[in-house]
């Protein structure tokens, strides 16, 4: 009998080792511990003994019973898992094929460059103000110190509309006008936009963008005027810019500085203007010039954009050409 | 303006290269690059004299001339310069010389004649860029001498870029007079020795206001020969300030302009009649200038005149009838001080320019025009010989000096940083300015009459820092005044669309604000535009009243470079003329065209429709979304079936649809964009978001399929919904449309989700049930519709 049961114990190894899958698995569990399995049919020969034997025998199916048992499960757990990496494997995907749905679009280079400037200004607490991009001619001229007859006119060339009565604004210095018309010091002021002025060639658009700053509050010095420029363009372009101002003549600045920067080269290149606030620009919009000064500049922004990208032609900007502007998503 | 450096250090010599100088002045306001005055020196050219010319036996168009160069041998030299004879004095290239053109000069025989050497033009020593012949020099010129040396060609001109505000440097000694500040040197004054007065004619001369003509003085210079010559080292001047030789007189007051920055004019005496009058124009009176135009003057204009009437449009140009010809034998030399508010815009007006008139409107020193007319008699009884006559004189003789207050304190604090007392004395002296203490640290500064631009305080301000150095004031970091904002949190930025549509796949372009009228009327014919008095173009004349022009024209730019998906936006200000009133308004819009996604494997491909704009627009409203509508419309853009106006509330905020058939088939495109353009300032406000409770209760959907009519519209089919779902309908959506045989024709079947949800309470089937019924009911009622089973 213990024989049999070896042999029964053997069989059963062999077999289950042998299935490949869950219902022949399933089929050998109820040929060997089924009501009417093998093994269950052994136990039925407990009854004809007695005594040491039947419990020795007893203990000894059990065992074999048992041992079948995890024989099964353990086959069962293998074959699931096979089978589990079998579909697995059959839902594989090409990850590398690209994705459904449209990437990403991007800023123009000349949103990007205001954006910069605005956040680089903003953290000073210049605070981005605009205005009217068709003007009079007392905000774009007049308030300036830039009376009708005077030579600096000329230094702008002018777009006129509406019989002459309308100018399209030739730098943003009109939104300045307007806030320090409408507000006391202390303002600490940026304008982006664009402005207008009547040249179109290789190196100049017609239309094209400006950063002007105007500082005005009491003890407002060139000093300040040098520190926050320097501390600018070193910011924006990331490396320790050499800044040089240089005497010049604006009618709505006095002192007046053109603003030279150095490039890698050593070579000095003009990025813009800027000055003292003269007393009748402040006289035209009512504030006090002997208890407040200010400080104003001007920026291009095409030059900086230029200069930072590394453009080197004015045109690429407002063409709108797909392969530039998708360079600076 | 451009002047010789030789000239120039004349006047002030500071112990530094031209380079230097140009640093200095550079850093002193003045912009200026430095020029060779020629570009290459020539080597081995010098004086030569013709002393004698044969024909060429060989060439009638060429001469044998016997040149003495000084070296005591006669030269045998071939030449084809038809002014070539004897006596005159040339340039001589001798054998071994080497022109600036690199033409190397060597014995040789020209048609079968000896030559050792070439006479030269102009032009060959790249002193001009045409001449006619040999270039002829002063008669007393010495054979031999080397051409650099006598024409004093080892020189530089300064061409300067002069700021409106400094027209007291608009000459030899006003340049001078700066480098002079800047250096620390001191200026010198050659000696200009006076014209000796030996005749007593005089015209008499008047001025009406000595406001617009402070000074107005002339005299009468008498037997003079104009066609004597102009001598070499003025011509050479004149020609590296960039004038032409005309004739000795012309020349020689274009020289003390330049030399002194007076500007005077000569008048054929012979020519005048009666007295001279400085009076305003009366509109209407008419004169013919120099350049041989005839102007009808404006009333007001300055000019000079004589008993006929107009000789010269003042401090402008002077009278074609009265000018200097080579028959004039007696001249009448004005020299005159104008106010540049009585000068400024009329050579503007009548479209002249003139080196006069640059200098008048800018000012001219009032105190020299005495110095100046001596200076140019002298030069001209030298030239010209002839007598020199008693100066008339009419206004005032001397300016009145100006003084202005200057405080050492507010010096400082404009600056930033303090300058010693001592040092801003100093400052202003090296610029002829003399300060007088006053009490309070104030000094009364007298300021020099050339110095129209320095009146007030400010002025000297920069004044002191222009010499000080800007460089050397330093950057001083400081606690700035700050005047904090509040930025509205309720208003939506174009920052936060660009954003948004950036990450959505849209590409932002920029196009210039002026656009073609023709392209603007077809797209808007209804919007009157603002038109540019002066455009640089007639595709470029009027303003942009809608983006859409640009964006077009961006579309076409980059489908021509094979790119035929895109999606562009641009924000920007359009411009409406309306009756009279310039109106602006920002605006966002955008285009896209092309397949719905990039061209891909894994989607079905589709050309853009309304819908994915309209989810593009769903987005950049959030979350204001609900509040927009879009209701069907007619624009002259858009196609009349495929087009919406969006509303916000009852006001239209933006269109979106498809270009109209009739535009796409006038730019000849086989694909059809999608617009839209939102009026952003309607957009711009949203709202703080406030926080509402959450259910605790599951929601419950019904869905209902309703067979429509055509003709309603999905928001008349949700209000309907809406309205009738009671308080428990938390959403209601359309998940399918179907249109068949089964629903018939000119029909529709709508499938629609309802959501229902309670706050304090899970929802029962019957209270589903009734709110479901409610709503069928009120569909089928106002609506008309079928409910499917």
């Amino acid at each position: 009998m213990t024989d049999q049961l070896e042999q029964l114990l053997q069989s059963a190894q062999t077999a289950v080792s042998a299935a490949t899958d869950s219902r022949v698995l399933e089929q050998l569990r109820v040929d060997l511990l089924g009501k009417k399995g093998s093994i269950t049919e052994q136990m039925k020969q407990l009854g004809t003994l007695q005594g040491y034997e039947r419990k020795a025998f007893g203990e000894r199916i059990n065992k074999v019973k048992s041992a079948v048992s995890d024989l099964i499960e353990a086959r069962a757990k293998t074959l699931a898992d096979a089978d589990l990496q079998a579909k697995l494997a059959a839902e594989r995907i090409d990850v590398t094929l690209p994705g459904r749905g449209d990437g990403s679009g991007g800023l123009h280079p000349i949103t990007r460059t205001i954006n910069r400037m605005r956040h680089l200004f903003g953290e000073l607490g210049f605070e981005t103000v605009e205005g009217p991009e068709i003007e009079d001619d007392f905000h774009n001229f007049t308030a300036l110190n830039i009376p009708e007859l005077h030579p600096a006119r000329a230094m702008q060339d002018t777009f006129y509309v509406m019989d002459a009565a309308r100018v399209l604004r030739t730098h943003t210095s009109p939104v300045q006008i307007r806030t320090m018309q409408q507000r006391q010091p202390p303002i600490r002021i940026i304008c982006p936009g664009r402005v207008y002025r009547c040249d179109s060639d290789r190196t100049h658009s017609p239309m094209f963008h400006q950063v002007e700053g105007l500082y005005v509050a009491e003890k407002v010095t060139f000093a300040d005027m040098k520190y926050d420029l320097q501390m600018f363009h070193s910011r924006f372009f990331e490396r320790e810019v050499e800044v040089r101002l240089r005497p010049s003549f604006f009618p709505f600045t006095e002192p007046s500085a053109e603003m030279d920067i150095k490039d890698e080269k050593g070579r000095w290149l003009e990025v813009g203007g800027c000055g003292m606030v003269h007393p009748k620009v402040f006289e035209a919009v009512g504030i006090d010039p002997e208890r407040y000064t200010g400080y104003a500049f001007g920026m291009g922004v095409e030059r900086l954009a230029m200069l930072r990208y590394g453009v080197d032609d004015l045109r690429l900007f407002f063409n709108n050409d797909l392969r530039f502007l998708e360079q600076f998503k | 303006m451009k002047l010789s450096e030789n000239w120039l250090r004349e006047w002030a010599s500071p112990n530094a290269t031209i380079h230097e100088i140009a640093d200095r002045l550079i850093m002193g306001g003045l912009e200026l690059e430095i020029e060779p005055a020629i570009d290459t020196l020539p080597e081995g050219v010098v004086v030569g004299c013709i002393v004698s010319t044969e024909k060429h036996p060989q060439a009638d168009r060429l001469q044998v001339c016997g040149v003495d160069v000084g070296t005591g041998e006669t030269l045998q030299i071939v030449c084809g310069a038809p002014n070539a004879r004897p006596g005159i004095k040339v340039p001589c290239a001798r054998v071994g010389a080497r022109l600036p053109g690199g033409l190397e000069i060597t014995q040789a025989k020209l048609r079968g004649v000896d030559s050792a050497g070439m006479l030269c033009s102009a032009k060959e020593l790249s002193l001009s860029d045409k001449s006619d012949g040999l270039l002829e020099l002063d008669l007393n010129a010495k054979p031999g001498q080397p051409i650099t040396d006598y024409l004093n060609l080892q020189d530089n001109v300064l061409n300067l870029e002069i700021t409106p505000n400094r027209g007291d440097c608009l000459s030899v000694l006003g340049l001078a007079r700066d480098v002079a500040a800047l250096f620390d040197v001191n200026l010198k004054r050659p000696n200009l020795p006076a014209a000796v007065v030996v005749g007593d004619q005089r015209l008499r001369v008047e001025v009406e206001d000595v406001e617009t003509c402070p000074t107005y003085s002339g005299r009468i210079i008498s037997k003079i020969k104009t066609t004597a010559r102009t001598p070499d080292w003025m011509r050479e001047r004149l020609r590296r300030s960039g004038l032409r030789c005309i004739n000795p007189v012309v020349d020689t007051t274009n020289y003390v302009m330049l030399e002194l920055g007076q500007p005077l004019h000569a008048f054929d005496r012979d020519k005048l009649r009666g007295s001279i009058s400085v009076r305003r124009a009366r509109a209407g009176e008419q004169i013919t200038v120099l350049t041989g135009e005839a102007l009808t003057l404006n009333h007001g204009e300055l000019l000079i005149t004589d008993d006929s009437g107009p000789i010269a449009l003042a401090g402008v140009m002077g009278g074609m009838d009265s000018g200097v010809t080579e028959v004039t034998t007696t001249i009448f030399l004005e020299s005159a001080c104008f106010a540049p508010t009585a000068i400024t815009g009329t050579a503007r007006r009548h479209k002249l320019t003139s080196d006069a008139a640059y200098r008048y409107e800018r000012g001219v020193d009032p105190a020299l025009h005495r110095t100046a007319i001596d200076r140019a008699s002298q030069l001209i009884a030298d030239i010209c010989g002839g007598e020199v006559h008693p100066i008339a004189q009419a206004g005032r003789t001397q300016p009145d000096p100006i003084s202005i207050r200057l405080r050492h304190s507010r010096l400082n604090e404009l600056l930033g940083h303090e300058i010693p007392a001592k040092t801003v004395e100093a400052l202003l002296a090296r610029l002829n300015i003399v300060t007088r203490n006053e009490v309070g640290g104030v000094w009364l500064a007298r300021i020099p009459s050339y110095r129209y631009d320095l009146r007030i305080e400010v002025d000297l301000i920069e004044e002191v820092a222009r010499l000080y150095g800007y460089d050397d004031i330093p950057a001083r970091p400081y606690a700035a005044a700050l005047a904090p904002s509040r930025p509205p949190e309720a208003r939506r930025t174009l920052d936060n669309a660009r954003a948004t549509l950036c990450a959505r796949g849209w590409q932002e372009t920029i196009s210039l604000a002026f656009v073609d009228p023709s392209m603007q009327t077809l797209l808007a014919p209804d919007t009157a535009s603002v038109k540019l008095d002066n455009p640089i173009a007639e595709n470029l004349s009027a303003m942009r009243t809608t983006l859409w022009p640009g964006l077009i024209q961006s579309w076409l730019h980059n489908r021509q470079r094979q790119i035929g998906r895109m999606r562009l936006f641009e924000t920007g200000v359009c411009f409406a003329d309306q009756n009279g009133t310039v109106h602006e308004t920002s605006r966002i819009s955008g285009l896209a065209v092309g397949t719905a996604v990039p061209e891909q494997w894994g989607a079905p491909e589709r050309p853009v429709d309304f819908y994915d704009v309209k989810a593009e627009l769903t987005a950049l409203f959030a979350p204001d979304d609900a509040e927009f509508r879009f209701e069907a419309a007619s624009n002259p853009a858009l196609h009349p079936g495929r087009c919406a106006r969006i509303l916000r509330g009852e006001q239209v905020v933006g269109w979106l649809g498809e270009l109209h058939p009739r535009v796409v088939q006038q730019l000849d495109v086989p694909q059809v964009p999608v617009l839209f353009e939102i009026d952003w300032a309607a957009v711009a406000t949203t709202r703080v978001p406030v926080a509402q409770a959450l259910s605790e209760f599951p929601s419950s959907r019904r869905d209902l399929a309703v067979v429509v009519d055509e003709a309603i519209t999905a928001d008349q089919l949700l209000d309907c919904v809406r309205a009738a779902g009671g308080a428990l309908l938390r959403r209601a959506f359309v998940f399918d449309i179907y249109r068949g045989e089964a629903v018939g024709n000119a029909c529709k079947s709508v499938a629609l989700g309802l959501i229902f949800n309670d706050y304090s309470r899970t929802l029962t089937v019957e209270d589903i049930d009734a709110a479901t019924a409610d709503v069928v009911e009120s569909l089928t009622q106002q609506l008309r519709a079928v409910i499917r089973q």
